[in-house]
């Protein structure tokens, strides 16, 4: 296995320590995904068959969890993903117009990415702040009782910044 | 009036710190529980609080622990925290785990102990990364003050408790999805029985339960039972977190007494519609459960007294319909979601759900027959109780069959004159 060679040492570290939390370590998959897409953005196949040979998987397995989840992703993304809710007490408080606008502002359709890489639209079900709705998720961060001048605003303010991630 | 629930909650919602919370109290009943009772006599108090489990189901709790096999056997067990809140219009857990984190540690630890687990896990949502990173600061908090590890307080009892994310799909709050995930797997449920409690995680006896409801246990164990069944206005003890969402005045989360009635959450907590809107209808515990009248305002948010009005009480969280909102549009956004989120394990989720999207699609584009109402019923049926692995395919039906009972005019509005619609 070349398992350095593709995955870091700090990835494969902090994946095995994810596997000691259980008897069996495949109940790390989806943590080990989570861990390789912190610092790649992504899992590529080279990435997902090393860390199923970490944890004891066959790729197709692995593969089949991978698939599974919406926020394990299989394909290349921007630096920061843009979360729309989607669901519905969003969609009552207007996040077919919030995402329209994202739309338009960022010149992608929602599974698309920038061409600068910068930035991915993706739709998201509820993220749970129905009463702050219409929410969008950054990153890790809640945007809450989004409007078009809050989203650029936010576009704006992170045009600087949102590089180093 | 007691809120235990929330009563620490700072208003700028920032955590719990230990201090704090053991200063209100905080871990006495664990204490109590480790020194003065023994597991049968936790899980005979809370079989007698009548805590119902606060995740939607309202099962006994009580009753889901004593069915763990107790004694002195050494085998494994495992409690696990169902923290995957995704019911649309759900905003309840998030809270109790970003602003109190230390409610639910002490909660889960009086639970292992009852049920004798030595490890337990807290399944967690992936996008709820401050619930994370509060939830990780106060599980190293309770570590170094001996309320998790070995000999927890001096007993001879030992826990470790494991944060597990998730990476987002809804079908891991259904309990036995859960576990397979948990394990790595796919979120596929499997078939009951055997049940959790005997065969759950990795084949060992396993309680699953709500963030809401490991948070009501320390409050039982520390103030009693009779205190707790007090907090109750009708059938149900305790409070419980209800929230709303929507067109009212004010969304937001308030702790009341199980058996308000809805018209308080409504009209007085969320002050009523804003200007403009009137209410049409709500679901009132999530997008899984009954859409219910204005007229039903005066019903107790008790767990009996929804189903006997053809809904459920489910989360307790409602999303308010007003009249300028299509109910034919929301029950499609609705069913959008439950067809993505359906994990394809049995066919009358996998298939029927993508087919009612279809039908309503259809409806909406002006391409629907009057048959396709009946269809819709019919669909709702095939997807009801006992036809499927797990609760997604009825909980999905719920709004469906309700919005044609309620809302039928609108339905047939955008129906076409049945000579022009045969030819499309």
């Amino acid at each position: 296995m070349n398992e350095t060679r593709i995955l870091s040492e700090q990835e494969t570290a902090e994946i095995l320590a994810a596997a000691g939390h259980y008897p069996d370590k495949s109940a790390a998959s989806v943590e080990a995904l989570k861990i390789v897409q912190k610092y790649r953005g992504w899992v590529s196949d080279e990435a997902l068959k090393t860390v199923a040979g970490l944890l004891e998987m066959s790729p197709d397995e692995l593969d089949g969890v991978a698939t599974f989840y919406n926020l394990i992703f299989r394909r290349p993304v921007g630096e920061n993903v843009i979360l729309c809710c989607d669901s519905v007490s969003c969609w009552m408080l207007g996040a077919d117009r919030i995402r329209e606008h994202l739309s338009e502002r960022l010149g992608i359709g929602l599974g698309e990415t920038t061409a600068d890489g910068r930035y991915t639209l993706l739709p998201i079900v509820c993220l749970g702040a129905c009463d702050r709705a219409p929410v969008l998720m950054v990153g890790e961060e809640l945007y809450e009782d989004v409007d078009e001048s809050k989203i650029d605003e936010l576009l704006k303010r992170n045009g600087q910044t949102w590089t180093d991630r | 009036m007691d809120r235990p629930l929330t009563q620490n909650i700072k208003p700028d919602l920032s955590p719990v710190t230990l201090d704090d919370y053991r200063r209100a109290g905080g871990y006495e009943g664990l204490a109590k529980a480790l020194k003065e009772m023994a597991p049968a006599d936790v899980i005979g108090a809370v079989k007698d609080s009548g805590l119902r489990g606060r995740g939607g189901a309202g099962f006994p709790t009580g009753v889901k622990w004593s069915l763990v096999p107790q004694g002195e056997s050494a085998e494994q067990k495992y409690v696990v925290v169902n923290a995957d809140e995704m019911e649309p219009g759900t905003f309840k857990d998030r809270l109790l785990m970003e602003a109190d984190p230390h409610q639910l540690i002490e909660g889960v630890v009086i639970a292992a102990y009852a049920v004798q687990a030595d490890t337990a896990y807290i399944f967690l949502r992936g996008e709820y990364h401050l619930s994370a990173s509060r939830l990780e600061q106060a599980l190293g908090e309770a570590r170094s003050a001996a309320y998790l590890g070995k000999n927890i307080l001096g007993s001879d009892f030992d826990l470790e408790i494991h944060l597990h994310t998730s990476a987002g799909r809804y079908i891991c709050g259904e309990e036995t999805a859960l576990l397979n995930s948990l394990e790595g797997k796919r979120a596929i449920p499997r078939a009951k029985p055997p049940f959790p409690q005997i065969s759950g995680l990795w084949g060992r006896p396993t309680v699953v339960n709500n963030v809401e409801t490991f948070c009501n246990v320390p409050h039982i164990i520390r103030n009693g039972v009779d205190w707790y069944r007090g907090l109750g206005r009708g059938e149900d003890a305790g409070t419980k977190l209800f929230g709303a969402s929507g067109r009212v005045k004010k969304p937001g989360l308030w702790e009341l007494p199980m058996g308000t009635p809805i018209r308080v959450l409504i009209e007085e907590c969320a002050g009523g519609m804003q200007e403009g809107y009137t209410l049409r209808g709500f679901l009132p515990g999530g997008a899984s459960t009954d859409f219910l009248l204005p007229e039903h305002l005066d019903l107790p948010m008790d767990f009996d007294a929804m189903m006997k009005a053809g809904s459920r009480l489910g989360t307790g969280t409602m999303i308010v319909l007003d009249d300028q909102t299509c109910p034919v549009r929301m029950v499609l956004n609705l069913e959008r979601f439950f067809a993505q989120e359906s994990c394809g394990w049995c066919t009358p989720c996998r298939d029927g759900l993508p087919w009612v999207v279809e039908l309503l699609e259809g409806l909406l584009a002006g391409r629907g027959r009057p048959e396709d109402l009946d269809q819709l019923e019919q669909l709702a049926r095939l997807m009801g109780p006992g036809n499927t692995f797990c609760a997604l395919a009825p909980g999905a039906a719920e709004p469906l069959q309700s919005a044609l009972k309620y809302f039928r005019a609108d339905f047939e509005r955008y129906l076409k004159p049945a000579s022009t619609a045969r030819v499309a």
